[in-house]
Formats: structure tokens, sequence, C-alpha cells
């Protein structure tokens, strides 16, 4: 597949590792974490935090850390994700921080710092288990063996919330699982285990899907034997979350089978069917969910329900807040973000717009952006099905979440709960997103390796029928 | 499997240009309406901790930010809260109204004639300061209307306005019960609320600005419309004899319309200026009745009934002579300023000021100039002509007639003062009940038949001895 477009890929093929290009970049992101969090220090007590040195230099760790292991393991990786996830990491936790100070200057919250420090505690987590990652696989497409694995098991995580003894419902969505002191969002990991399912079971079934079937109406259904437990699996999937009142990982879901299935059988027909099935899927909602209703509703006139309960009083006063910091914002300490309920979760790209602008919204927006393109390159150059069916995935799921998350606190689309990834505060998904990007590495250092000398000894050089070439590292 | 993914990517380079393109909008095109909407705190809370430009009567400032120590880095201050609480309004953390309101963006120092100044001071790395507004009142006027009419008494409901009518600014505007401003821009939030809650349940609405805020039924002020419109049909003249005597036959009702008192207008055929200085009930009906509804609204319209006219402060009570047919008793009693005509203090003073005029009426106004910081002047309102309401000749004849309620007729206040002023006669029939904004209890009928003179001009609104001030005021009974 790669050598159809010849020149093009071909030159992304000649590229070398570029580690040092990679070390390059992360410096400049480290810039930008600590940076962001000696400025909040400076905006909102007036002096450079005390601990910048112990918080910039465990922070340096980590990033560095990641850059070397990397380059032992990893070493044709893609150069561009790792810097950018770590000043999305770093910005995040700058942010988090400033509002910690928020709150405990209002007395709203009784441990400064505590949601700053416990984010630097679960980076920490996410940056061990993107090493482990890495290092136990060194091969993606080891991961094709735990097709049906990873879909049971990713349903289990997903129904582990309904149990009673440790699921919980915080905010009228059952997707928390209490163990102990910790509490864990299972669906974080599930998604990333359901599009290694999917991916995997495409990939062995996509000539099937595409090719056999019946045509009805314009539409070439696959055969059910074919489908069906591709189906099966992610309508429980989709299912659950329904009822757990998980709009936003539904929506997600929905779209990355779409996008899957598109990709797999390269037939658009499924776009088709699938948008008109959303939209269907969504009108119903609408009608006949009361709380999807309030949520389409304060979408189409926020204004009107500022002061009602449950109202819009969070997505207003977002846009209150990313319209008061205008085109370069108020500057950490300026604006008052801490306005805006969950202002350090789901909401802190409006945090973002108040205190550092329109222009950090558009370059944290371009840095996603860079994300998502940078897997689906890894998809493009990737020499095997598997790994391009999990690259487009993992790409998707990303370009989805940023999408309805960001979309939905500056009022593009109603408002669903998803986690900003690497900037809001929450484990489990800066853990799992930790883990997203490992598997991209893998991915995209197994598509830009150059392809092994299997040629026998030089015998044969000089042979003036055949040439061998050699592609050097 | 290329392809699709290309068609992938296209599909997820259109979603994050959404977002930014979004995003754009949201901070950048809809950011200015978003900081106007009311409910915005961020903004308030800025503007209280900024120094707000301070409101200037004369060099005086009546409402000026001085520095605090507590949350906000100042407080709002107003040093003769009552006199000027109708004019500046109030400035609290919940809301603004008054000049505090309409010139928000100036006294906050977000308007764009600040832009450079604003520019100097991010760059210089200084607090932004609010631009000054000064406002066309006379400090000697505004005193002798505020002071006339607290000496009527405590607890009177009443206005006074008065108007330069070459210019349309105005020189004084007073409304009583009035209120202390101070109490609603304390930093104490707890004291805030209590002090609103205070104000809208006293029966009074002493935050309601009356010269603007309340129209009434003018009475025999109206009869200068009347008159005006009698000139303007071109077959009366000053001199033109008309009915007098003491009552007129309402045709199509059993009932009468009779003067003040019950008292003869001096004869049953005077002269049109006769029947201005005794404010002849007669007559003036008589006169609607031959006018017709439609000349009288039109004429009254041209004064500016029906129209929205002051910018500065809001909002403004719209006055009104009645719509559609009327029958001709009704239009009897409109002509004398009865029935269902009513018209704000300000509007019957701009009618007093167009005669003055010449006949034409001048836009009112209350902010003279816009200042920077430094007191550099960046605006300064131009007068503006409103309408043409009366021929020039006209004009003259009202003044003339208007003369002669001075020295002959019902105008007494001004007599005594020795000077030549644009009277107006004083009504022959008790006022009815004031109208009754929503809220208030209904008002007893008045025990004494009172009979103020309507026009209550003092020699302190006359800033220079060639520039009259035409004066209104509207004191309803007391209840």
């Amino acid at each position: 597949m790669p050598q159809s477009n010849g020149s093009f890929l071909g030159f992304v093929h000649r590229l070398p590792g570029r580690r040092g290009a990679e070390l390059f970049l992360l410096i400049l992101a480290l810039f930008v974490g600590i940076g962001a969090y000696a400025a909040v220090g400076l905006g909102v007590q007036g002096e450079v935090p005390a601990d910048i040195v112990g918080y910039g230099g465990w922070l340096a760790l980590l990033v560095i850390g990641c850059h070397v292991v990397v380059r032992f393991v990893a070493p044709y990786a893609d150069p561009v994700l790792l810097p950018v996830v770590a000043a999305l990491n770093g910005l995040g936790l700058a942010v988090i921080h400033r509002l910690d100070l928020a709150y405990a200057a209002d007395g709203s919250d009784a441990t400064p710092s505590g949601f700053a420090r416990q984010q630097l505690i679960w980076m920490t987590l996410g940056v061990l288990l993107f090493i482990g990652t890495l290092f136990a696989l060194r091969d993606h497409r080891v991961l094709q063996r735990f097709t049906y694995t990873s879909g049971l098991a990713a349903i289990v995580l997903l129904l582990l919330p309904m149990l009673p003894g440790i699921g919980a419902t915080i905010n009228g969505a059952r997707i928390w699982i209490h163990l102990g002191p910790f509490s864990f969002q299972p669906g974080e990991v599930a998604k990333v285990l359901l599009v290694i399912a999917f991916a995997g079971y495409l990939v062995l079934h996509r000539e099937a899907l595409a090719l056999a079937g019946r045509r009805v109406l314009f539409v070439d259904l696959p055969r059910g034997r074919d489908l069906g437990p591709i189906l099966a699996m992610w309508l429980i999937s989709l299912g659950i979350l329904v009822f757990q009142h998980d709009l936003g990982s539904s929506l997600l879901f929905f779209g990355l089978f779409l996008i899957a299935l598109y990709v797999a059988t390269e037939r658009p027909g499924w776009l088709i069917v699938g948008g008109g099935l959303f939209l269907i899927g969504a009108l119903a909602a609408y009608k006949l969910i009361s709380h999807v209703t309030l949520r389409v509703d304060v979408w189409l006139h926020p204004m009107t329900y500022y002061d009602k309960s449950p109202g819009s009083f969070q997505p207003v006063e977002a846009m209150f807040g990313m319209g008061w910091g205008g085109l370069i914002g108020r500057g950490f300490g300026g604006g008052s973000p801490e306005r805006v309920p969950y202002a350090n979760s789901d909401f802190i790209i409006s945090s973002i717009g108040e205190e550092l602008g329109l222009t950090a919204v558009i370059a944290v927006i371009l840095l996603y952006g860079l994300i998502v393109e940078r897997a689906l390159r890894a998809a493009l150059v990737c020499r095997d099905g598997f790994g391009k069916l999990m690259a487009t995935g993992l790409a998707a799921i990303f370009a989805l979440q940023v999408f309805v998350v960001i979309g939905g606190v500056t009022s593009l689309i109603p408002l669903t709960g998803l986690t900003t990834p690497f900037l809001s505060y929450g484990g489990s998904s800066l853990v799992a997103n930790w883990v997203i990007i490992a598997l991209l590495l893998r991915i995209s250092d197994q598509a830009r390796r150059p392809i092994p000398d299997l040629s026998g000894p030089d015998e044969s050089a000089d042979s003036e029928t055949t040439q061998v070439v050699k592609l050097t590292p | 499997m290329n392809k699709p993914i290309r068609t992938i990517s296209i599909f997820c380079l259109l979603l994050f240009l959404a977002l930014m393109v979004n995003a754009t909008y949201l901070q950048y095109y809809k950011a200015g309406a978003l900081d106007k909407d009311p409910r915005n705190r961020r903004v308030i809370a800025a503007s209280y901790s900024r120094e707000r430009g301070a409101i200037l009567v004369g060099r005086d400032p009546v409402a000026q930010s001085v520095p605090s120590n507590d949350q906000y880095k100042f407080q709002r201050k107003y040093p003769q809260p009552f006199k000027y609480a109708p004019l500046t309004g109030y400035f609290s953390y919940y809301s603004q109204t008054g000049i505090e309101h309409s010139q928000n963006e100036v006294l906050s120092g977000d308007d764009s004639l600040l832009f450079v100044n604003k520019l100097v001071d991010l760059v210089s790395n200084n607090a932004t300061k609010g631009g000054s507004v000064e406002l066309t009142i006379n400090p000697a006027a505004q005193t002798a209307a505020f002071n006339g009419l607290t000496q009527l008494g405590a607890g009177v409901q009443g206005a006074v306005v008065a108007i330069e009518p070459t210019t349309g600014k105005i020189l004084a505007l007073a409304s009583t019960p009035s209120y202390d401003p101070n109490q609603l821009a304390s930093h104490d939030l707890s004291e805030v609320s209590q002090a609103y809650d205070k104000l809208n349940k006293d029966p009074a609405q002493p935050t309601v600005d009356r010269a603007i805020q309340t129209v009434l039924p003018p009475g025999s002020t109206f009869k200068l419309v009347t008159a005006a419109a009698a000139l303007e049909s071109g077959s009366y003249s000053p001199d033109s004899r008309v009915p007098g005597g003491t009552t007129l036959d309402l045709p199509q009702t059993t009932h009468d319309l009779h003067n003040e008192n019950g008292s003869s207008c001096g004869g049953s055929q005077i002269t049109l200026t006769q029947a201005l200085d005794v404010s002849c009930n007669v007559t003036f009906g008589w006169l609607g009745l031959q006018l017709g509804a439609d000349r009288l609204r039109s004429q009254a319209e041209k004064f500016g009934f029906g129209q929205h006219y002051l910018d500065d402060l809001s909002p403004q009570a719209i006055s009104r002579f009645p719509q559609g047919d009327l029958a001709p008793p009704y239009t009897a009693l409109s002509a004398i300023g009865q029935y269902d005509v009513a018209a704000t203090p300000l509007q019957m003073a701009m009618v007093s000021a167009g005669i003055a005029n010449g006949g034409t009426v001048m836009k009112p106004y209350v902010v003279d100039e816009v200042q920077s910081p430094e007191f550099d002047v960046l605006d300064k309102t131009q007068p503006s002509e409103f309408s043409q309401a009366i021929s020039s000749q006209t004009a003259r004849d009202l003044t003339t007639m208007m003369e002669s309620v001075v020295q002959n007729g019902t105008g007494t206040a001004p007599r005594s003062r020795a000077w030549r002023s644009r009277a107006r006669p004083a009504p022959r029939r008790a006022r009815r009940p004031a109208r009754r904004t929503r809220g208030s209890p209904p008002s007893p009928p008045p025990t004494t038949r009172r009979s103020p003179s309507p026009c209550w001009c003092s020699p302190a609104a006359r800033p220079a001895a060639r520039s009259p001030a035409a004066c209104c005021a509207l004191p309803s009974p007391r209840p």
C-alpha cells in the first residue's frame, strides 16, 4: 500500500529517526509548561512560585525520561507527538494550579493546590504506563491477537459502574467506579480497547464486509455473520452509555465505529447510512429523553436559561469568560475563571480562553490538530491494515473528543460532558491518553522503520540483472 | 485503505476549522455583546476595581470614584446624592441607571473615544482610567429646582425640568422624592440588597425619575398646544373672538364643561389672548371641537408627543395624545389636557422651549462633553433641531400671549420677579388625581383644591440674560 503513492510517501519513508528534533521540540514544550507555572505564580501571587525548581525539574524529568525511552525502544517514532503532548499537559497543569489558587482564595476548597498535585501524580502514572507500553509492546500487531478479548474487556469495563458496590453516580452520569481511595472512569480505558477490537475484527473481515452480501435499495448490505459480531459489540457499548446518561462517550463511540467501518470497507455508503442513523437517533433522543431536550434547548437559547436550575449558568459563564478574555486574554490572575463550574475539568478551555485569550485557544486547537494529523499520517504510511485501522481509530477518537468538548464549551454544539485530553483534571483520561500516545508512537515507529534488508549476503550485488537498494537508517 | 484515511483527514480538518472559527466568533465578534450583558459579573467586578470617570456639573463632580481599601480598589461617591440622583442614576454591583448607565462606556474607559488613552495605559502598564462626562446642568438652576420641590414639603411627588430653548440643553432636572445612590454603590452587597428592597417597597417610588419617566395629564399647560394648533390653522389670531362664558355644552352628552370653580371667563365673547390669560376651559374645549382631534394630535406630535427624543437618560416615558377617532366630548377634554392626554414634565418644557425658540424645538440633551481622564475634551454634543413645531409668526403670537398671562392673567409667580418670561397659564380646574404607575396605592382625592402654578421658574434658571429658560414642573397632589 505505501508504495502506491511513491514520491510523497517516499519522502516520509526516507526520514531518519529525528530524535534530535524531538528533543529540541520537547525543550520548547517544557518552556510552555514551566513558563506557564511561573506565570501563574507571578500573576496570582506576585512572585515566581518557590517550588518552581522542584516542579520544573520533575516535569523535565518525566518528559526527558519519555524521550530517552523513545530513543531506545521506538527510534523511528514520530518526533512531533511527544512534544505536543508535553506542552498540552504542562499547560493543563499550570491552569489547574491557577484554579486551585482561585478556589483556595475564595474558600470553596479546603486543600489548596490539591488538584494540580493530584494531576501531577496522575501524569507520572501516565508517563510510567507510556514507558511500560512502549517496552512491553514491541510490535503493535501483537494486539491483533486480543481482538475479542479487548471487545469483551471493554464491555465489562463499561458495565463496571453499574455494579452496586463500586459504581457511583457523579453529576447525573453513572460512569465512575470507586476502588478504595481511587475513583476511575473505566470508559476512558474502554475506548482504547474498543479501537483495538474494531481494528482487529475489521481488518480480518473487511473484504467480506465490502464484497459479500446483497444489494437492498442502493445499499450493499454485508452478510449478517460478517457484520453481526461487531454490530453487537458496538450496540452493547452504545446501549450501556445511553443507559448511563453519558452522551459524550456515546457520540464518540458511534463516530469511531462509523469511521472504522468506512476506512476498512472503503465504502462511503456507510457514512451516509451512519449519518442518517445519527440524525434519527439524535432527533429521537431530543424528543424522548428529557435531559437531552434540556441540553439542546440550553444550547439554542443559552441566555434565557441563565438563572434557571438546571439551566445554562455554566455554558453562559464560559461564554462570558471567553468573551472577557478577548484576543490576548486577561493574563493569569486577571480573570475569574473559577466562576465557571468545573473550570478545571470539562470547561478548562474556557479558563484558557479567559486568561490566555483567543490566541491560546487557537494554539491549543492547533496542537490537537497536530496530534490528529500525525496519527493519521502514521496510519497512511503504516504497512499493515491493522496498524492503519488502529491509528485511524485513535486519531478519530482524539478528533471527535476534542470537537465534542471544545465545541460544547464554546456553544458550537450542545454541551456533552467529556474531558479535554491532556488539559483537563482527571486521572483516568490522562492515563488513557498517555497510553494512546504510546500506541501511536509504536505504530509510527513501525511505519517509519526502514524495511529490513532481507537479501542474503552480497553475492548477487554485482549481478547486472538484479540490484539491491539498501535503505540506510 | 489510504483513500478513506485521506477523506477522514479532511473531515477532521473541517472539525478543527469549525472549532477555530467558532472560538474566533465567540472571543472576538461576540465579545462586545457578551460584555454588555447586564448579568456579566466579570465586567461589573472589573469596573468596580477601575478608576471610573467622574460625572461633572460645572467643574464639580456629582459622581466620582475615590480609592478604597477593600476588595475593590475604588468606591463610587455621590457628593450631592438626592439632588442629582435622577441625573446620575446609581452604579451598583447589580445594575446601573441614569448617566452611569448610558455613559458607561466612557466612564469605564471602554469607549472608542478613549482608545488612545487605553493604549497608552496598556503600554505604560498603568491601570485604565475612565473618561469624565460633563452635564449641561446649571448648578444654580438645579439647586433652585431641587430646593423649590423640597420646600413644598416632605413626600411631595413632583419634578422640575428647565431647558435652554436655543440649544435643547437641560439646565435643571429634579425629581422628588429622591434617593441616595451612595447606599446602592456600597461594596457591602448585603447592604446594597437591603437598600434595594427598601427603595422598591417604598410606595412613593423614589428611584423613578418623574421628570422623564412618568406621564401625567398636562392639564392647562396643554392649552398652549391647542392655541398653537388654532393659530397654525390660519383661522384664528390672538385677537380672534372666541366663546367664553361659564359652560360649554359637550355634544352627545348630558354633561357640560365648566371652568375652574365654575367661574366665568369674562364675557360670552372674548379674545384668544384673554382666554389664555384666564386659562379658560370653555374656550379651549370649544377650540378643540372646532379644530378636531387630528389637528390637535398632529400639533402635539410636532412638539414631541408619541416620540422618543432623549438619548442620554433611559427609560423615557413616551408622552401621548389619544389615538384613533375621538368622540367630540373627548376631543374637547383632550384640548384642555385632560382625558387620556399624558405628558412628561420634560415634554411640556419642550413645548414652552419650542415657542420661545421661534417655533423650533431643539432635541433635549444632558451630556454636554465627554472628557479624557486628563479632562481634555474628546467630544462635545452639538445642538440639533428636533422639529419645526410651529411657524415663527405663531411663535411670536404665542410669546406675546404668554407675556400677557404673566401681566394680566394667572401667571402670578413670575410677575413678582419683574422679568419677561414665557409663562404658562395656571389651570382653571383641579387636576385629576395623577395617573399612578403600577405598584403604588391609589391616592385619595386631594382634600384641598390647590391651584399651584404648574410653571415654576426661578431667576437662577436663566444662565444668560437673553436666553430665557423654559421650565415646567408638575407637582402631583400630596397623597
